[in-house]
């Protein structure tokens, strides 16, 4: 069963890094990418490390400037032009469309790890009661023992805060979700967890766009594979 | 933060310079309600006179600074007569000094620190002062016991919570922080820090904070602007501006941070 209502279209991506402070040299990392991803949708980069597919998610979600292209993204009112978009625009997106799971989550300090998971539902306005439950069930879920919930997550091990980090991801429901190796340190266990929340969101209608180096994972989620080549690498100097 | 809501402090063209060098030079920006602005740079870069001119504490000699009063909706601070501008400044507005002597009365009760804008504004109940000056502390992690007790007698950290409190007993819309944590410890900075998240959310306050210290912007801010010999060389979303900057200054700052 294929969805039909497309969410994503990027065309003539590309993505140049210029280094001033080391003699002005330029790193193209991504070129020319186009693709579209729909409803129900959930589509994998693929292609060696330095492709560019981390650069590709952090581009759509505004945390990267794009160079030249246009990624649009379909919010409630209709299509939404990302790149130059005002910075008001993107924080809003960020709340109500875009979501994104990071390879590492970035602990704020005091924060406990039940209300790190709640801020994304908190920031769109669901009372605490409501968020904080939210959160608790979806920590539950993902195997993060309950003595942990009130604990900030800067002393968790690796996949207790990637556990935390995914949680925080997955519970605004976003149309959109953004998902950077979500598995990488994640025992067999909790992986199948992550699998059966893409499943869940993929049936809500959610359209993921995803990098999972474990086979396993990519084969149970993808819906369709978007490979990236390794841009053109001449360097040229600022003149 | 809504889009389509109008921002509730407009600055276009504002140029503060003390000897027509040193200071900040043709600066615009909108601030929307909720919002909260980083301004970094080194020492010296603008940023605090950029402060205060933003807050018309010092005139700007050009351009403007549109403020969306309560009662006459978006207007010039410069069309504002200078009584009207001070019952702004101190009901709808918070100033947090760096060093928290500056901005409280030290030899006066922490009691009497956090009910004098409130007395400002009308409160005489001496009963109501004391119950909402004992909630403040209690908000800001301070022993309510502390209440009879002169600011001289606090640390560092409890003092920086009470020039907090002190200016946000009045609801203020926008507060303006210089350097808020600069003086403290690095283990006090983290609650503060925490606290002022908590505060910003909890009462949708918006904010311009300035600073030197990159993960306070990081910790804080939506939106982050960078200065530089007193002009404003960046601008965009904090992460993205520390991800990936794209001025050669800004490139320097971030390639500076010591990884933690």
């Amino acid at each position: 069963m294929r969805a039909t209502t497309p969410m994503i279209e990027v065309r003539g991506l590309g993505k140049m890094f210029t280094l001033h402070n080391q003699g002005g040299m330029r790193l193209p990392v991504l070129e020319a990418v186009d693709f579209d991803a729909a409803a129900g949708d959930c589509l994998v980069l693929a292609g060696p490390s330095g492709t560019g597919k981390s650069t590709l998610l952090r581009c759509l979600y505004g945390n990267y400037l794009a160079t030249e292209g246009s990624i649009r993204v379909r919010a409630e009112d209709g299509w939404v032009e990302l790149v130059g978009a005002p910075e008001q625009r993107i924080l809003a997106l960020r709340r109500d469309v875009i979501g994104y799971v990071s390879q590492f989550l970035r602990v704020i300090p005091r924060v406990a790890a039940l209300d790190v998971v709640a801020e994304p539902l908190r920031a769109a306005g669901v009372p605490a009661d409501e968020a904080r439950a939210r959160a608790a069930a979806l920590l539950r879920r993902l195997n993060v023992p309950e003595r942990l919930w009130g604990l900030a997550p800067a002393t968790f091990s690796g996949g207790e805060q990637q556990r935390v980090n995914i949680a925080r991801g997955f519970i605004a429901r976003h149309p959109i979700l953004l998902l950077d190796e979500p598995t990488a340190s994640l025992d067999a266990d909790n992986r199948q967890v992550v699998i059966d929340l893409i499943l869940e969101a993929r049936a809500q209608g959610r359209c993921l766009l995803g990098i999972f180096h474990d086979a396993e994972v990519r084969d149970a989620v993808a819906t369709q594979t978007l490979e990236l080549r390794p841009a053109v690498t001449a360097t040229a100097m600022e003149a | 933060m809504n889009p389509q809501a109008n921002p509730l402090l407009s600055v276009r063209g504002m140029t503060r310079t003390w000897d027509g060098v040193h200071g900040c030079r043709d600066v615009s920006f909108d601030l929307y309600p909720g919002e909260v602005l980083c301004v970094v740079g080194e020492s010296g870069s603008g940023k605090s006179t950029l402060l205060s001119a933003v807050s018309h504490q010092t005139r700007p000699q050009a351009g403007s600074v549109w403020y969306d009063t309560r009662d006459q909706g978006f207007t010039d601070l410069a069309a504002l007569p200078a009584a009207r501008l001070r019952l702004l400044a101190r009901t709808d507005w918070g100033f947090v000094r760096q060093n928290a002597r500056d901005g409280l009365r030290m030899q006066v009760s922490a009691g009497a620190n956090i009910a004098e804008r409130l007395m400002a504004v009308g409160e005489r109940q001496y009963g109501e002062l004391r119950r909402v000056a004992g909630n403040w502390l209690h908000k800001m992690e301070i022993d309510v016991g502390r209440l009879d007790d002169a600011p001289v007698s606090f640390s560092g950290g409890m003092q920086q919570r009470l020039q907090i409190a002190r200016n946000l007993v009045t609801h203020p819309r926008l507060v303006f922080m210089d350097e808020p944590t600069a003086s403290l410890d690095v283990s006090v900075q983290a609650r503060l820090l925490d606290l002022l998240r908590q505060l910003v959310t909890d009462l949708g306050l918006a904010a311009i904070v300035v600073t030197h210290d990159l993960a306070v912007a990081r910790l804080l801010a939506h939106r982050t602007l960078v200065m530089r010999g007193g002009e404003v060389v960046e601008s965009g979303l904090t992460d993205q501006i520390l991800d990936d900057p794209q001025h050669p200054y800004t490139q320097l700052l971030v390639s500076s941070i010591l990884q933690s």
